[in-house]
């Protein structure tokens, strides 16, 4: 990594399940507009533009960057959209910072979105494989099976999911852009809630959302003239493996494995439970928060599910993960990636307001997507790299 | 404001080609003769069932020799699915299983019928339901479903690698 690079702008749209008030192109600009007020910046200081969606299959609209060039405020720039399925928001954002680190340009506007009510995810990922049977019941169909398997290998109580669920619904009440403001929920409560894809409970999946989620990325000079609280990016890694091949492990995919070993060399953390002080993960559905605390070097492998019951990701945990609700409370899939890397440097930034933690000098931002076969991380710190 | 239109409704739908590749053609064909015939790796030796590509995703080579593996295989990992959904071909509740078939490396996702979904188990052995022989295509759907045999269930350890 040659140039040093920060986050200097951040900006979300309130994220619903119907925003029948804007266009695509209304809500894109909407995170756009308040992330470069939060740059101090307007769009003629913007040198390029990185956009990522999640597949446009999902909103029933192929390549929504051709109309989206002046909402984007693209006219007469570069711009690149990332395609990585549900990690999409993650990737684009490194590809953003590498657009800086790489000494290419200096101010870069990079942008996530989804407006899911406009078309039909739940048909889009359930479109039948060719020469295959069509069984296929949505994301929830794919992953359950493999959260079965964690279930069985790690020998974690059932509670453990609900547990989840409470906590990032819980927080979400504390993040005003949240899609989902449900304070009354309760173990009991969760634990009655009805099995959607068995072992899969309602409470325990993501919402679909329409939302946005827009970053203003900034070079070493441009960063430090910029009078305002800033977070800057101490390492990326993005790794990638196929859908189904003989042997993987499906719980904790190699590429998941590999691409967090790579970041913490990168940003010379050792013991990453120790050294991040605030955590905002891609958790579509709840037990994936204990897999991926395994996955990432968090926990101990099996060990996951007791840090969950110990109440050490809860906000005054010993390592707060998903503070802003996380994907069980928001999920725009292609700007969810991005609220992840977002939400870890308002934290660092100081400006995650009623769902901040204290004095957070690095912060982790982590998304996946797929069949859990895209990996696209960030460690964002108060200090330079 | 309720006199603005703000959604209309624009549907849209296409019927695709899909290119199998050469490699994938022995398991179509065994697919029309009632038969499963995955690919083996000519270097980690693992069977691919279906080989969907043609090539090994660990080893980066072409798949080699054909290997019919067995009609009977384990359930590995399941859900119940109970959600009704846009375009959904199966009556809910149903389980969607990764079944390994005997002989093969990977598991694949099928139906589970004649059986209650909460009565399924990880391990619990089965076998496949085949359509009438006038009916089959170069598809999976040739087989209606699995169903138990009634066989002890595979040990955990056994498939625990398949997870």
């Amino acid at each position: 990594m040659a140039e040093r690079c920060a986050v200097i702008g951040v900006g979300q749209t309130q994220h619903t399940s119907c925003r029948a008030d804007v266009s695509i192109a209304g809500l894109v600009r909407e995170a756009v507009d308040r992330a470069l007020a939060s740059a101090h910046m307007t769009m003629a200081d913007i040198d390029a533009i990185v956009i990522g969606k999640a597949p446009d299959m999902l909103e029933g609209v192929m390549m929504p960057e051709l109309w989206l060039v002046d909402a984007l405020a693209a006219a007469g720039k570069p711009v690149f959209r990332v395609h990585t399925a549900g990690s999409v928001g993650g990737s684009t954002a490194i590809v953003a910072a590498q657009h800086v680190t790489s000494g290419v340009h200096k101010r870069v506007l990079t942008v996530g979105f989804e407006k899911q009510s406009d078309g039909n995810a739940m048909w889009a990922l359930s479109v039948p494989m060719p020469f295959g049977m069509p069984v296929h019941a949505g994301a929830g169909g794919y992953f359950s099976p493999i959260i079965r398997s964690y279930i069985k290998r790690s020998g974690a109580p059932a509670h453990i999911g609900c547990m989840v669920a409470v906590k990032d619904r819980t927080n979400a009440c504390k993040n005003p852009y949240a899609h989902l403001h449900e304070p009354d929920w309760t173990l009991e409560k969760a634990m009655a809630s009805p099995m959607l894809w068995d072992p899969v409970r309602m409470v325990e999946t993501c919402p679909s959302s329409d939302g946005a989620m827009a970053l203003v990325l900034a070079s070493e000079d441009v960063a430090d003239a910029h009078d305002g609280p800033k977070a800057w990016v101490h390492a990326t890694a993005m790794r990638s493996e196929p859908t189904a091949f003989a042997g993987r492990n499906q719980v904790s995919p190699k590429a998941s494995e590999d691409c967090a070993a790579d970041l913490w060399r990168k940003a010379g953390i050792t013991s990453p439970i120790d050294e991040i002080d605030a955590v905002e993960m891609y958790v579509p559905f709840a037990w994936f928060e204990p897999m991926w605390l395994e996955s990432l070097g968090f926990a101990p492998k099996d060990h996951g599910w007791r840090f969950v019951e110990d109440g050490i990701t809860e906000m005054t945990g010993r390592l707060p993960v998903n503070c802003s609700g996380g994907v069980l409370s928001s999920n725009p899939i292609g700007a969810s990636g991005m609220l992840r890397f977002g939400e870890a440097a308002m934290q660092v930034m100081g400006i995650a307001g009623e769902h901040q933690v204290d004095s957070v000098r690095k912060a982790f931002g982590h998304a996946y997507g797929g069949g859990s076969q895209f990996f696209a991380m960030w460690v964002v710190g108060a200090n330079k790299p | 404001m309720s006199d603005d239109v703000l959604r209309i409704r624009t549907p849209i739908g296409i019927k695709y080609q899909y290119s199998a590749g050469p490699r994938v053609s022995s398991h179509l064909i065994g697919l029309m003769e009632g038969r499963f015939v995955g690919k083996r790796c000519p270097s980690c030796h693992l069977v691919y069932m279906p080989p969907r590509n043609g090539t090994c995703a660990k080893c980066g080579c072409l798949l080699g020799e054909d290997v019919e593996v067995g009609q009977r295989g384990t359930i590995t990992t399941f859900c119940v699915v109970n959600v009704p959904f846009l375009g959904q071909t199966i009556k809910i509740p149903y389980v969607a299983a990764t079944i390994l078939l005997d002989g093969a490396d990977m598991g694949m996702q099928h139906l589970i019928q004649e059986v209650e979904a909460t009565e399924v188990r990880m391990g619990m052995r089965v076998e496949p339901v085949w359509r009438p022989r006038e009916e089959w295509q170069p598809s999976m759907e040739n087989v209606l479903y699995f169903r138990p045999t009634g066989e002890p269930d595979a040990p955990y350890e056994s498939y625990a690698g398949q997870l």
